[in-house]
C-alpha cells in the first residue's frame, strides 16, 4: 500500500508541475487557462487520492477523518475548478482579449 | 515515518510550483493571466494544505483547506465578473 501512496503523490508532482510549466510558457491567456487547469485539477487529485489512502491504510478515528475531508476537498475541488476556468475564460473574451495569432473568432460571429 | 516525509516533501515541490506561478501573477501582461495565475495558485494551496495536514496529522489544517476551496471558487467567480465589464 505504501508503493501506491508514493505512486500517487509522484503523479500528482509531476502533473502540478506540468500545470506549473504551461502556465509560464503558453503564449496567451487561453492556452494558459488550457494546460494550467486541466494539469493542475489532475494532479490534485492524485495527490488528495495519497491522502485518502493513507488515513483507510491508518484507519481507527483520525484514519476516517482524514478520508472524510480529504474526499469533501477533492469533491470541492472537481465541482469549483472547471467552473472557475470557464468563468474566466468567458470573462478573458468578452473582454476583448483575442487568441494568439488568431485570424477568425467565429465566437464573436455568431453574436 | 517515511510516509509522512513523503507528504512533506511533496507538499514542498507543489509550494516549489505555486512560486512559479506566482512569476506569472507578476509578470502577466493583461489581468486575466494574472486571475488564470491566482487560480492556479489557490487549486496547489488547497492540495499543499490537504498534504501538509496529512503529514503533520493536522485535522484543522484539512479543514481549513476545505473552507479555502470554496472561498477561492467565490473569489475567482467575482473577479472574472469584473473582468466581464471590460477592464483593460
Amino acid at each position: 500500500m505504501n508503493a501506491l501512496i508514493y505512486a500517487f503523490l509522484a503523479v500528482g508532482a509531476v502533473f502540478n508541475g506540468l500545470g506549473a510549466v504551461a502556465l509560464l510558457r503558453f503564449p496567451d491567456v487561453y492556452t494558459r487557462i488550457h494546460g494550467a487547469t486541466k494539469c493542475t485539477t489532475f494532479g490534485s487529485i492524485f495527490s488528495i487520492l495519497a491522502v485518502v489512502v493513507y488515513g483507510a491504510m491508518r484507519g481507527g478515528g483520525d484514519g476516517i477523518g482524514m478520508v472524510i475531508r480529504a474526499l469533501l476537498a477533492l469533491v470541492f475541488l472537481l465541482l469549483t475548478n472547471p467552473t472557475g476556468s470557464h468563468a474566466l475564460a468567458r470573462a478573458a473574451h468578452r473582454a476583448g482579449i483575442k487568441p494568439f495569432r488568431a485570424v477568425v473568432d467565429r465566437l464573436e460571429e455568431r453574436k | 515515518m517515511i510516509v509522512e516525509l513523503s507528504f512533506g516533501i511533496a507538499a514542498a515541490v507543489l509550494l516549489a510550483y505555486a512560486l512559479v506561478c506566482a512569476v506569472r501573477l507578476g509578470v502577466g501582461p493583461t489581468a486575466a493571466d494574472r486571475a488564470v495565475a491566482l487560480d492556479t495558485i489557490n487549486t496547489l494551496v488547497v492540495a499543499i494544505m490537504v498534504l501538509v495536514g496529512a503529514a503533520f496529522d493536522l485535522m484543522i489544517i484539512m479543514d481549513v483547506a476545505l473552507v479555502y476551496a470554496l472561498l477561492s471558487f467565490v473569489g475567482t467567480l467575482y473577479i472574472a465578473r469584473y473582468l466581464e465589464e471590460g477592464l483593460r
